[in-house]
């Protein structure tokens, strides 16, 4: 079999080939380091027992959904506290409950965040809701 | 197989019925716990209204007193932009002519004319913003507060074509830079894009406490803005809208505006 203008054709298809996997190719070996969100802030050391609204393994998967569900009760239907499964009283709110113990935004939500590929500005919470101070 | 116009007919109907039984498990299912969410101090009302007595605003304050508009602006982060195009204010001052345009004779002492009024969203009964919000981003809570969801407002400002008051500002630039009070670090502020008005410091009712510009009145040993239940024929704004005559703004338009203020009898001259 020939084909016609056949190295014209073949080196094109190579050269697109090796342009459309470029992604791939050029990241090999070059995975970014696993995040870690710090849960070091003195509101957490001092905790005696380290539990959070939900267990860690529902707070991982589940956070943003239990935002949003504080989001609608709070906003949308004036209620302030959340009452968790031990009982224990939290109030509904990102920037006054969340962060109190959670003081270090950069370290614990834009670990993660930034690590999907997240851009800084998304989730969008931080153009309203004002983020705690850091000291370094 | 075979189908017959009744078999299929049979099957409809089952699976109908089906469908039909589904809403009775779904309501039954629901009927389980519900969790108190509001706090225990909460103030609540069955409408939540205001009364300002104008008389006692500009005799008993100290001269010029803008104290309730400081307090609020400070509370709720609202920035300054130093520009009447694209200023933000949730409680702000203007001229009886412009208040009140309906009722307005010309003949007023010109005094009483020049005087400032203090204006702030009225929370109205039927809200215009409200029904026009595509979004639904602002709506009118149980207990009448006209409240804005930040997260789903677009920005399209229906709500301020709607509003007959200009109760509503818009966001044209980042407000963040322009917060000239210290940050109220308890409060969010606004972003670029959304719409804002005064929200009767939905915030503090629920913990417990009158609205700022309330309380900086009564700070002030002025006592000429009175919050309450309107509803309620006990509660202090409604005496006192029971013993005073008062007037509201463009009550004309049905929006039945839920500021009240009160004109009491004075010589202006």
């Amino acid at each position: 079999m020939k084909i016609y203008d056949g190295k014209f054709i073949i080196a094109g298809l190579v050269a697109f080939i090796g342009l459309a996997t470029f992604p791939i190719w050029s990241n090999i070996g070059k995975a970014s380091p696993l995040p870690e969100p710090k849960l070091d802030t003195p509101a957490i050391q001092q905790m005696e027992q380290k539990q959070c609204v939900l267990t860690r393994d529902e707070m991982r998967t589940g956070h943003m959904r239990l935002l949003d569900e504080w989001r609608i009760e709070v906003v949308r239907n004036g209620g302030r506290i959340y009452t968790a499964t031990d009982g224990k009283i939290y109030e509904m709110s990102l920037q006054n409950e969340c962060m109190r113990c959670h003081s270090n935004k950069t370290r614990f939500c834009d670990a993660c965040h930034s690590y999907v590929g997240l851009p800084n500005s998304t989730p969008y919470c931080w153009t309203c809701h004002i983020a705690p101070r850091e000291k370094d | 197989m075979e189908a017959s116009r009744r078999k299929f007919l049979r099957i409809g109907g089952a699976c109908a019925l089906g469908l039909g039984a589904l809403g009775i498990s779904d309501a039954l299912a629901g009927s389980s716990e519900e969790r108190e969410t509001k706090r225990a101090e909460a103030l609540s009302a069955a409408r939540w209204g205001m009364a300002i007595d104008m008389k006692k605003c500009w005799e008993n304050g100290k001269p010029g007193c803008i104290e309730c508009i400081l307090a609020c602006h400070a509370c709720h982060n609202v920035p300054d932009i130093g520009n009447r195009k694209e200023e933000i204010k949730w409680l702000w001052t203007e001229k009886y002519e412009n208040a009140f345009p309906g009722q307005l004779s010309g003949l007023e002492p010109p005094a009483f004319r020049e005087r400032p009024f203090l204006v702030l969203c009225n929370h109205c009964a039927n809200a215009p913003c409200a029904r026009v919000c595509p979004t639904r981003a602002t709506f009118k809570r149980a207990d009448g507060i006209t409240m804005i969801d930040y997260h789903r407002c677009i920005g399209c400002r229906y709500c301020m074509a709607a509003c007959p008051y200009g109760a509503r500002s818009f966001n044209f630039k980042e407000p963040r830079e322009h917060i000239k009070t210290e940050l109220n670090r308890a409060f969010p502020t606004r972003e670029r894009g959304v719409v804002e008005n005064c929200n009767f410091c939905e915030e503090r009712l629920g913990a417990g406490k009158v609205p700022a510009c309330v309380e900086a009145c009564e700070k002030q040993n002025c006592g000429a803005m009175v919050f309450g239940d309107l509803e309620d024929p006990g509660s202090k704004v409604r005496k006192l809208l029971a013993a005073h005559f008062s007037i509201r703004r463009k009550p004309e338009l049905g929006t039945e505006p839920g500021v009240y203020y009160i004109i009491q009898g004075a010589h202006y001259a």
